[in-house]
């Protein structure tokens, strides 16, 4: 993570308000760092810019990996590694085997899906995060701005944030 | 600046604001437990140091300290297996499906609802894993682990090895599942340890919280994690009762020989799954003062949720008579008269009154807004719930092709043992989650309040 950078950071009390004050502030040039909220707000990552995330490709990419590994094992298992001839059945067969694959590419989906969340979100149980505004879990919806890629001066951007509806206007050094 | 809907009735009452709903749900984490907390403890430690003496020496001296015996070779152990499976459907119904279909109520039981079902699972699969007998060797009977038994796999084509995947994969989804919805709300308690100057509770919720900070992105990959896992867990508990139902459906065993079972066995999962969560929460909501977020309303949601699932189970019950009748197998037609008229008619009757009259009584609209006649239906149901699974599995077994190896079964110590071992770990369990966990999902309640909240007068 840098260090030494200066932010400028906004508290909203509405998250209307806030999302307004987003699409408002990018209009005037200005690059948001990130926006911290206590709950998702709809339409703010739209308000931001953001891409949509992708981790939907990577679940389906890691339930089909889960099927295919189900189908394989299993036909592998029973078909040809150790036949067994149970009630003169087909050794390997395809409907009896739909369960356990279901099962198993919902677990891989799911557990893919997650770990790749944290990894992408960079979370760990063993790292502090760099808080702009402790209030930010509670009730308060957090902008900050950073001056490094920003032109406009520290006051400038306060008082943008001040004409957009926030209601405290502080600055915050790490 | 609050909107309030005309039409609806408000989800959250008391005029709550978002910090108070950080405030209220975070309180009971932070403050010291009750004495009613501590005495509850303790009555269900004392459950499950019996049960864990039963359980020892059920791996002591083997399984023949049940009443199985040669005609009931599944008794109480799959009776109890499949009823606290099907308890457990009700936390992931409320959190994926009703996600999936947008329904807001769910946002304050959910937490509650999915704890139960972990904990529920967990005292399902004792069960079967019991059963087995030697339990260290279970790594070789259920998993497809080469070993020198006989055939060198399992065999995946046995619906008792499609019910160790299942379960396995539901347990450990609705795991996650409900640790996502955990990660925003350990944050929150972190925080405001910090503030409170808490620097070792502030560390370890920061660890549970992942050091989650609530960044427009990362809320944005949250929502998606949050929707995809609804997607997935919702096939997914349908599948479970699904394959459970199919350790009879599949076999050859008149009165488990039917195709209406996995339908059956779904709906009355989610009956019973939904009369426990009323029976937790209606108890939560009284020691943690949670009036003003699990109101009225969402209890006689949960009601309506009741009537239509028992209702569906009521006609499956019927169904089951008229196809036995219908399709002409002797065997079959004598299986059924001799539920309800054969030595075990009690449980027969006991779940038909307690499974399909006592819910119909949500019709009327004082009973299902009144919260001591919720309380005790809801119980009422699950004794029901549990002669059901005792009807099906016993009642089926005890008179079989041959009347010289009829039998009855009755239950001795250890059967209760291990029933009582599930209900000590279950409210333990319980009741250290409502401790030490904020019972209601702060996130998404803060999301609602500005526009389901109840104006402040």
């Amino acid at each position: 993570m840098e260090s030494n950078k200066n932010f400028v950071v906004g508290i909203f009390d509405d998250e209307d308000v806030l999302v307004s004050a987003v699409e408002n502030v990018r209009e005037k040039g200005i690059h948001i760092h990130e926006v911290y909220s206590p709950f998702p707000v709809h339409g703010l990552d739209e308000a931001l810019g953001y891409r949509r995330t992708r981790l939907p490709i990577a679940s389906f990419m890691f339930g089909i990996t889960g099927t295919c590994i189900a189908l394989f094992v299993q036909t592998w298992m029973l078909g040809y590694d150790w036949p067994m001839d149970i009630g003169g059945k087909n050794h390997a067969s395809l409907p009896p085997f739909i369960p356990v694959t279901f099962e198993f590419t919902v677990l891989l989906a799911a557990f893919g899906m997650v770990i790749t969340f944290l990894i992408v979100s960079d979370m760990k149980p063993y790292s502090w995060p760099r808080q702009f505004d402790i209030r930010s879990t509670d009730d308060k919806h957090v902008m900050a701005v950073d001056l490094a890629n920003n032109k406009l001066s520290k006051d400038e951007i306060g008082r943008i944030l001040k004409d957009h509806g926030a209601s405290e206007v502080n600055e915050k050094n790490f | 600046m609050q909107v309030t809907s005309t039409i609806r009735e408000p989800l959250v009452t008391g005029g709550k604001t978002v910090r108070d709903v950080s405030e209220d749900i975070s309180r009971q984490v932070e403050g010291k437990p009750t004495r009613l907390w501590w005495a509850a403890l303790g009555v269900s430690l004392v459950l499950l140091l019996f049960g864990f003496y039963c359980l020892c020496m059920l791996l002591w001296e083997g399984i023949g300290m049940w009443g199985l015996n040669k005609t009931v070779g599944w008794a109480w152990d799959i009776t109890n297996f499949v009823w606290w499976v099907g308890i457990g459907h009700a936390g992931t119904l409320i959190s994926a499906i009703l996600l999936l279909f947008r329904q807001r109520w769910r946002m304050s039981i959910n937490r509650a609802a999915e704890a139960m079902t972990i904990f529920a699972v967990i005292c399902a699969a004792t069960f079967p894993a019991f059963h087995m007998g030697r339990l260290w060797l279970g790594f070789y009977w259920a998993l497809p682990w080469p070993n020198t038994f006989g055939s060198l796999w399992v065999n995946f084509n046995s619906p008792l090895l499609w019910d160790v995947f299942a379960i396995s994969t539901y347990f450990s989804v609705s795991l996650v599942f409900w640790y996502m919805g955990l990660i925003p709300d350990f944050a929150v308690i972190r925080d405001r340890a910090v503030r409170m100057g808490h620097n070792t509770r502030a560390m370890i919720y920061n660890a549970l919280s992942f050091g989650w900070q609530g960044g427009a992105r990362a809320w944005m990959r949250y929502e998606s994690v949050a929707l995809i896992l609804a997607g997935l867990s919702a096939p997914l508990v349908l599948s479970v009762h699904t394959i459970v139902s199919m350790d009879f459906a599949t076999s050859l065993i008149p009165g488990w020989h039917t195709t209406i079972f996995p339908p059956y066995f779904v709906s009355g999962a989610i009956f019973s799954g939904f009369a426990m969560v009323l029976t937790l929460l209606l108890i939560t909501r009284k020691l943690f003062r949670l009036e003003d977020y699990i109101t009225i309303y969402h209890i006689e949601l949960m009601n309506i949720i009741i009537i239509i699932t028992g209702s569906i189970v009521g006609i499956a019950y019927i169904t089951e008579f008229f196809i036995a009748w219908y399709g002409q197998v002797p065997a079959e037609q004598y299986e059924f008269i001799n539920r309800a008229t054969g030595p075990y008619w009690w449980a027969y009757w006991s779940m038909m009154t307690c499974n399909v009259i006592s819910p119909q009584l949500f019709w009327f609209k004082k009973i299902r807004t009144n919260l001591v006649s919720t309380f005790v239906i809801s119980i009422i149901v699950n004794i029901g719930m549990w002669f059901e699974r005792f009807v099906i599995i016993v009642i089926s077994l005890h008179r079989d092709y041959l009347p010289s190896s009829w039998s009855m079964f009755y239950p001795t110590m250890y059967d209760v043992g291990q029933y009582l071992f599930t209900f000590g770990f279950f409210f333990t369990a319980f009741l250290l989650f409502a401790k030490f966990f904020p019972v209601i999902n702060m996130a998404e309640v803060k999301s609602i309040v500005k526009a389901t909240s109840e104006k402040k007068h």
